[in-house]
């Protein structure tokens, strides 16, 4: 049952996906009109207190929040305030006696945001957390191929690339498997976490088979900190053997679509003629990130009485 | 002729069986269907510039009574009058000190509201804040030329300065009971029915 908090897609059941989806529905209406805002929060404030730089979620956040009518004031520390040593939970407490109305937060490090929910009057939802969650992309994932496939019970789902570092696998992986969908992955077997399979999800390390009839192919973007790694060869090979493009593309189903959560590495894990034009719906992933954004804080934002249970 | 409110009555209410969580019939589907053919004709009297009219529908009681007003409107006048569709949730006044958030409903307006004569259509009628809300919502898709109102039931109970320009009945209520627009079914399409409960579980509308 959904919480006073959104930290994880791990928490939720599927009555609580749904429900997020549904409403989603109706803020994507709100986008398409001339006036696209309506009073819901209004006199109400948003803080988005991004630890880790990312524009583009902080900019759907705040578009959300305005779209909604909220005060939205964006924090982000700078690395001399955290060299003063005030700890990331004194930031956190700081910015709530400010008495937002709900607190988004992005980390470098997996379950700070929890740490902080639990301190915090207001609601905290978590805009990525290390390698552990990313809900709100999971979510707007979830949304586009709801849109483009009109279902997701049944659809297979194949997440290409370095799975063990990405947050936005780990919440895909829970979001898709909860509302019915198979969900493989296919990496380098370095970049692949041991005991996925226990998950109910398929591991691949040939990205053919992982492709067999799948409906949706999903790129994660392979971090340019790690490409020096032991964790695979060269960017070349990586290009080569995981890298989409049309040819390899056609293992999978006729009509898949092909996701990625930006920013793309052209050339990398996407082929540059592939990332601008359909298949790809990686620009209504991004409009469908306001619409998702919406409808969550829609659902958890204001300073409620902690909820039961 | 015109008749009154009070002749689209349905079967007598106080037949109904009594007790604290018994329900009545207060319009059943022939007396709503006879009151928004009355409304039909008396949104063709008060209305000079009939091509004006556009219904919106506040769901989702609303929107099978618009629909019908509107095939009303065809067999009387061969009009030809857009329906829409406007979810208020989100401009509710008591959104955020409610522990849960209402789901949000369609919204689909497929004209624009600019210079129309716009004919908001609700069921239930009573505190004014759903019509209030819902003005505010129509004034963000443009500047209708006029804002009128159909209410199926008329419950009383304003707290707001909001006036029910067609009612189809006015019906003296207790603020603890319960009106609904209800189809037969269970959903909104085919035979419908306004019903009244006494066990307080819903709010004033």
């Amino acid at each position: 049952m959904m919480g006073r908090d959104l930290l994880a897609i791990e928490d939720l059941d599927r009555g609580d996906l749904e429900r997020i989806l549904e409403t989603a529905v109706r803020m994507e209406e709100v986008g398409r009109r001339d006036v696209k805002k309506v009073p819901t929060l209004r006199g109400r404030t948003l803080i988005n207190l991004f630890f880790e730089a990312s524009t583009r979620t902080r900019t759907s956040f705040e578009i959300a929040g305005k779209r909604l009518s909220a005060d939205v004031v964006n924090f982000t520390p700078s690395s001399s305030s955290l060299k003063k040593a005030e700890s990331i939970l004194d930031t956190a407490m700081t910015l709530d006696a400010m008495a937002p109305d709900a607190v988004v937060v992005r980390h470098a490090v997996a379950g700070v945001p929890k740490r902080i929910a639990d301190a915090l009057e207001a609601p905290v939802i978590n805009a990525g957390d290390g390698a552990h969650e990313h809900p709100t992309q999971a979510l707007l994932d979830l949304f586009t191929v709801w849109q483009e496939k009109g279902r997701l019970d049944g659809l297979t789902v194949t997440i290409v690339g370095d799975i063990v570092h990405s947050r936005v696998a780990r919440s895909n992986l829970y979001a898709f498997s909860k509302l019915g969908a198979e969900v493989r992955l296919a990496a380098p077997p370095t970049m692949l976490p041991p005991a996925v399979e226990a998950l109910g999800v398929k591991a691949y390390t040939s990205l053919r088979e992982a492709l067999e009839g799948a409906d949706v192919v999903m790129l994660l973007r392979i971090q340019q900190e790690r490409l020096d790694g032991c964790f695979f060869p060269s960017i070349r090979e990586y290009a080569a053997t995981f890298g989409l493009d049309r040819a390899k593309l056609r293992y999978a189903r006729d009509d898949a679509i092909v996701m990625h959560p930006g920013p793309i590495n052209r050339g990398v894990e996407i082929a540059h003629d592939l990332a601008d034009r359909r298949p790809s719906v990686i620009l209504d992933q991004v409009r469908n990130g306001v619409a998702v954004r919406m409808a969550v804080l829609y659902l958890f934002a204001g300073r409620n009485p902690r909820r039961e249970g | 002729m015109v008749p009154s409110p009070n002749a689209t009555a349905g079967p007598d209410p106080r037949s109904a069986p009594s007790g604290e969580s018994a329900e009545r019939v207060v319009l059943d589907d022939t007396a709503i269907r006879r009151a928004l053919v009355r409304i039909a004709h008396e949104l063709v009297e008060h209305n000079e510039h009939l091509g004006d009219l556009y219904l919106v529908a506040i769901p989702n009681g609303g929107v099978p009574l618009a629909r019908a007003i509107a095939a009303n409107l065809h067999q009387i006048a061969e009009l030809e009058v857009p329906v829409g569709i406007l979810d208020t949730t989100l401009y509710r006044d008591d959104l955020l000190s409610r522990g849960d958030r209402p789901p949000l409903r369609r919204t689909e307006m497929p004209s624009a509201v600019d210079g129309r004569v716009v004919v908001l259509v609700d069921d239930v009628v009573s505190t004014g804040r759903t019509i209030r809300a819902a003005m505010d919502a129509l004034m963000d898709f443009g500047r209708p030329q006029a804002v009128q109102v159909v209410g199926l039931v008329d419950r009383g109970h304003r707290e707001l300065p909001i006036k029910i320009d067609y009612v189809g009945k006015n019906l003296p209520t207790q603020r603890s009971e319960r009106v609904e627009l209800r189809g037969l079914a269970g959903g909104l399409e085919g035979a419908l029915e306004v019903v009244v409960r006494a066990d307080g579980g819903g709010e004033a509308r």
